[in-house]
């Protein structure tokens, strides 16, 4: 059973088609890169899969299961989590608490008991705060933990956008250009962290990315968008030497230098 | 059950503050006034950390919040009058009704209103309270005995200063406890980032809807205790303006911050009462000027609030040992 199965995804903002007849298929363990020109749409599509925008036709099936219509909150709860391109952390509160918070809907004490700090309270935070610890380790952010989240240098601010999501425990993790601003050291370190993520929370893994030395080195297919549709898709190689791809970035007549 | 460290410590300085407030009663410093103004202050703690809940913690804005203080001052003040005779168990429960009917109402407006990602609450809350004015005023013709634009009197005075210290305690730890709690970060998370907390699996409506009407209950509490304190209520002690005291103290205090609400709410009832003695008679007319400059100044010179989202350490959970340390949550908006 593929894990995403998107068929016929239409959106329309008034007479634009910011999305039209888009599909996508994937399997588990897999990384897909979704890529385009600016306004292609590929946001878009990250936000009709995440349920913020509501789709205008076409079905979203997450594990054989139908999601489009849910409200956000609930696709994330069946295990879809994302990174946003523009940063977007709780800025005022730690670290830490930034993690903590996604733990949300698998705390196991009710209003009661957090108002009078029963037993079951204390035992539920102490795990909470164990776990989350962890995620930070895992993104090298532990030390970071009590720093609030808006004074973080911008590389820890996305690798603690990354953390949170972790922290949902999706199956399928949805990256909006997880390298964007970065120079080329960085961008292979944040290639190495994609794959480690993978391996260690056994996630497939869906991302926009614009740096072209992280999609061709990471993703093991890639799907091209243009003006709301898709143009193109295949392997990394198949893509590099596509011509409609090359026009779309670079206009009419051009060639493989 | 484990009592922490940082709970003692609150209880032994809450202690203290019994000990100062009864020394000053026994020296006869504390007069039956200002003793009022006190407890007044107080009360006003409770309801401004309902407020502080809904907008500090949450980021929802409500202009409403005297109306709901209002509900649960004629609730439970009419109860009182109706069914008690000074009998300390009507006390609590007309207070309780007067909270649980405040909570209702607030449930009410809050379930349609709170569904949108705006400022609508505050409109709404706003329209709220002109209704709730409008709706005591004219009280008199559907049930005589809440007097309408004459106000209403004959509640009986049950409450005193230990009582009440003792209720804002209880309130002050409960609030903790639900700051310092999953509930807690979900609601924080709301006011750093809708859409993002709503992405990472947060129930936005419910939890804005929980801190609203967790908030105004508050409110419903602080005003049952208020009618019992104060024997005359009126509809003009809730309108607008008490609706932008609440709001006053929680924006100076600093957003987030407890310690800045309850800090700010005593400060607050401590500052009106010295102008009205500074003023005379005069003071009932300038004070909405009193109040603008106030914020003015305030917002100038120190635009975070007070205690700008800290918190005094005893109101925080017991910090946690992570290797790298000992490290704090907090749930402010400080820097």
């Amino acid at each position: 059973m593929p894990v995403l199965e998107v068929k016929n995804l239409s959106k329309n903002f008034g007479g634009l088609k910011a999305v039209n007849n888009f599909q996508l298929t994937m399997e588990e363990g897999e990384i897909v890169g979704l890529i385009g020109p600016n306004g292609a749409g590929k946001t878009t599509v990250f936000n009709l899969i995440t349920g913020i925008y509501f789709p205008s036709a076409g079905t979203i099936n997450f594990l054989g299961e139908q999601i489009n219509g849910l409200p956000p909150f609930r696709i994330c709860q069946k295990g879809i989590a994302r990174t946003f391109q523009n940063i977007r952390l709780f800025k005022e509160n730690t670290v830490l608490d930034n993690v903590r918070t996604v733990f949300h809907p698998r705390i196991k004490y009710g209003l009661l008991d957090a108002l009078f700090r029963t037993p079951r309270f204390n035992a539920e935070e102490e795990r909470v705060n164990r776990e989350a610890m962890e995620f930070l380790a895992a993104l090298n952010l532990a030390d970071r933990s009590a720093h609030k989240a808006s004074g973080l240098p911008y590389g820890d601010q996305r690798r603690l956008e990354i953390a949170r999501s972790l922290a949902c425990r999706p199956k399928l993790l949805i990256l909006d250009e997880p390298a964007a601003g970065m120079n080329p050291n960085e961008v292979s370190r944040m290639v190495d962290l994609v794959r480690m993520i993978k391996e260690k929370f056994q996630l497939t893994i869906l991302l926009i990315e614009h740096q072209m030395g992280m999609v061709m080195n990471l993703c093991e297919r890639l799907v091209v968008m243009d003006f709301g549709q898709i143009i193109a898709s295949g392997t990394p190689d198949e893509i590099r030497n596509n011509q409609m791809v090359l026009e779309a970035y670079l206009g009419k007549g051009a060639t493989v230098a | 059950m484990k009592i922490s460290r940082q709970t003692i410590m609150l209880l032994i300085l809450a202690a203290a503050f019994f000990a100062l407030v009864k020394g000053l009663q026994f020296a006869g410093v504390l007069n039956a006034y200002w003793q009022l103004v006190l407890d007044q202050a107080l009360v006003t703690v409770i309801g401004a950390l309902g407020l502080s809940l809904i907008y500090g913690f949450t980021g929802q804005f409500s202009l409403g919040h005297a109306a709901f203080y209002g509900l649960g001052a004629y609730t439970a003040g009419a109860i009182d009058i109706v069914y008690g005779n000074g009998n300390i168990i009507f006390f609590f429960v007309s207070i309780l009704a007067g909270a649980a009917l405040a909570g209702l109402v607030a449930l009410l407006i809050g379930l349609p209103i709170l569904r949108l990602r705006s400022d609508y609450l505050g409109i709404a809350t706003l329209g709220f309270g002109i209704i709730v004015k409008v709706g005591m005023d004219n009280a008199n013709k559907l049930i005589p005995v809440l007097g309408g634009a004459t106000g209403m009197s004959g509640t009986p005075q049950t409450a005193h200063f230990d009582l009440i210290f003792i209720l804002v305690l209880i309130i002050i730890l409960l609030v903790r406890n639900f700051v310092f709690s999953t509930y807690g970060r979900a609601c924080t998370s709301i006011r750093e980032d809708e859409i993002a907390a709503d992405i990472m699996g947060i129930d936005t409506t419910r939890f804005k809807v929980l801190a609203f009407v967790l908030g105004c209950s508050l409110a419903g509490l602080a005003g049952g205790i208020y009618a019992h304190r104060y024997p005359f209520l009126h509809p003009a002690s809730f309108d607008f303006l008490k609706s932008f005291d609440f709001l006053l103290i929680v924006v100076l205090g600093g957003l987030g911050s407890m310690t800045g609400t309850i800090v700010t709410a005593i400060g607050w009832g401590f500052l009106m009462e010295v102008l009205r003695a500074v003023l005379g008679e005069n003071f009932i007319d300038w004070r909405g000027v009193i109040y603008a400059l106030i914020l003015i100044v305030a917002i100038i010179l120190r635009p975070q609030g007070l205690f700008s989202g800290k918190e005094l350490g005893l109101l925080l959970p017991r910090p946690l040992q992570t290797g790298q340390g000992k490290e704090r949550s907090h749930a402010g908006t400080g820097s």
